[in-house]
């Protein structure tokens, strides 16, 4: 079973945002992604660093996104030059 | 339980207190799932019952006409009792749910692992390799119940009492009001003594927590609190005892589910969230309090529908594979704590709870399977998953 990555390939930058309003505290972002994602006092998520991925947790930004129940988590493809 | 009249037809008179369903309800949704999705029954005064994905989702996320005012599908309904925030409606919801999130967060409930682990611990200490015990009896059903107990700031000793209370209101009062009545009344009259406890003397404890809290500046009612401690004690207790006995179940059952886990803690988390998702132990259910449609299905008000999320996790357009168990299955947006804005405040402390359970099992007992011959009981209603697992322990 292949995680969705919506056919990124490199070269780009992934960019994690949670949509706060769709959050229902379920934290499997935290569990699976915990470099890219935290919780408020509430237990609700945010992206962390403004939600950039470094490469070697792509993986992890699409496995997030991948098992939120609630489809609060969006991954953006930024592809390369695109970026400042 | 009492007994039952035959279902005549499960897509017009299903009956989740029948024995069949009780003892296995994938087939029975799997069927309704293909010929109907939306079941309906007379009995119980009227429910619907979703089986896919998507229309339980769309039952979850329409509060304004599925409410939670009621939220068990019973015989006979009585009085509205508040238990908020899970009895609650928007706009009171929010700010309801809001007071109780941070005692819940990942954070907090990190806290809670050494004392879990150690409580596992002296549980597995009693029970003898190569003799046989009961998973459910002698070791699932005590965690939660220490657990929670720990988190009100209730002494372990209560754990005979709370789970008599839980098999009453869960069980027994589906069909039985006057025993439910009688559960809430004890309950009550027992959480006022323990508010009254910690008016006089503070402690570090869920309850003085709530008689500290405010909204909008005001102090929480007597009855609200006892209402949400009513909440806290029945859904933290036999949920997760369920969830970790039905792990056991499966790899009693699966031996080479079993043998990977052990071969690979790290795998648990995963494997967790897929019997999470395989076995889903929570149908909570709605009233209907504005006609509608889902689907092109009429809903008429007044009536229950029933939110299964354990037939919502099985649905296969949601879940390649959805009838096999897959441990390391990756992408799992499972139900099982419900979606929407009443997902389950203890999903974290649940997952913690049966992480624990299975690592410190599997360190000690990496050899089990279900005693031959043995029978193993489930219960049935609003939760499901084994009273009696009879497993025998050690190498053959």
């Amino acid at each position: 079973m292949s995680i969705p990555t919506d056919g990124a390939a490199a070269p780009v930058s992934l960019r994690v945002r949670v949509k706060r309003e769709r959050c229902q505290g379920h934290a499997r972002c935290v569990a699976l992604a915990p470099e890219l994602f935290e919780v408020d006092a509430f237990g609700e998520a945010r992206e962390i660093a403004d939600g950039w991925v470094s490469s070697h947790l792509e993986n992890k930004a699409w496995l997030a996104r991948a098992n939120c129940p609630e489809l609060a988590i969006e991954v953006e493809i930024e592809r390369a030059g695109e970026v400042a | 339980m009492t007994r039952r009249a035959p279902v005549a037809d499960w897509a017009s008179d299903f009956d989740h207190l029948d024995p069949a369903f009780v003892e296995n309800p994938y087939p029975i949704w799997d069927e309704l799932r293909q010929k109907c999705p939306i079941a309906h029954t007379e009995r119980f005064s009227g429910v619907y019952l979703p089986v896919r994905y998507e229309d339980i989702r769309a039952v979850a996320y329409d509060p304004e006409h599925f409410s939670s005012r009621r939220i068990f599908v019973r015989e006979s309904q009585p009085a509205l009792r508040r238990a908020p925030p899970i009895t609650s409606d928007p706009p009171e919801h929010r700010a309801e749910r809001k007071v109780l999130l941070p005692a819940f967060t990942p954070a907090a409930i990190q806290k809670l692992e050494p004392r879990t682990r150690a409580l596992c611990r002296e549980l597995l200490e009693s029970l003898p390799n190569g003799g046989e015990c009961d998973g459910a009896v002698d070791y699932a059903q005590e965690i939660p119940v220490r657990v929670i107990a720990h988190m009100l700031g209730i002494s372990g000793h209560a754990g005979d009492q709370f789970r008599k209370w839980v098999h009453e209101f869960f069980e027994l009062g589906v069909t039985d009001v006057a025993i439910l009545e009688r559960v809430i009344a004890e309950v009550s009259g027992f959480f006022s003594q323990e508010i009254a406890a910690r008016r006089a003397q503070p402690a570090d404890d869920l309850i003085s927590y709530l008689l500290d809290a405010r909204i909008d500046g005001q102090r929480l009612g007597d009855d609200d609190i006892n209402g949400t401690l009513r909440l806290l004690l029945f859904a933290g207790i036999d949920t997760t005892w369920s969830a970790i006995g039905t792990c056991l179940w499966h790899l009693a059952t699966h031996a080479d589910d079993r043998k990977r886990l052990v071969e690979e803690p790290n795998l648990i988390p995963t494997a967790v969230e897929e019997f999470l998702r395989a076995y889903a132990p929570v149908t909570m259910a709605r009233e209907i309090v504005k006609e509608t449609e889902i689907n092109g299905c009429p809903f008429r008000a007044g009536e229950m529908v029933m939110l299964a999320f354990g037939a919502a996790n099985r649905d296969p357009a949601m879940f390649p594979d959805a009838d096999r168990v897959i441990v390391d299955r990756a992408v799992n947006r499972h139900a099982a704590f419900g979606l929407g804005i009443h997902r389950c405040i203890g999903s974290t402390l649940a997952r913690m709870e049966m992480c624990i359970a299975l690592e410190e099992w599997l360190g000690k007992f990496p050899d089990f399977e279900l005693t031959p011959g043995a029978v193993v009981k489930w219960s049935a209603g609003t939760v499901r998953g084994p009273r009696q697992l009879p497993i025998t322990l050690g190498p053959r």
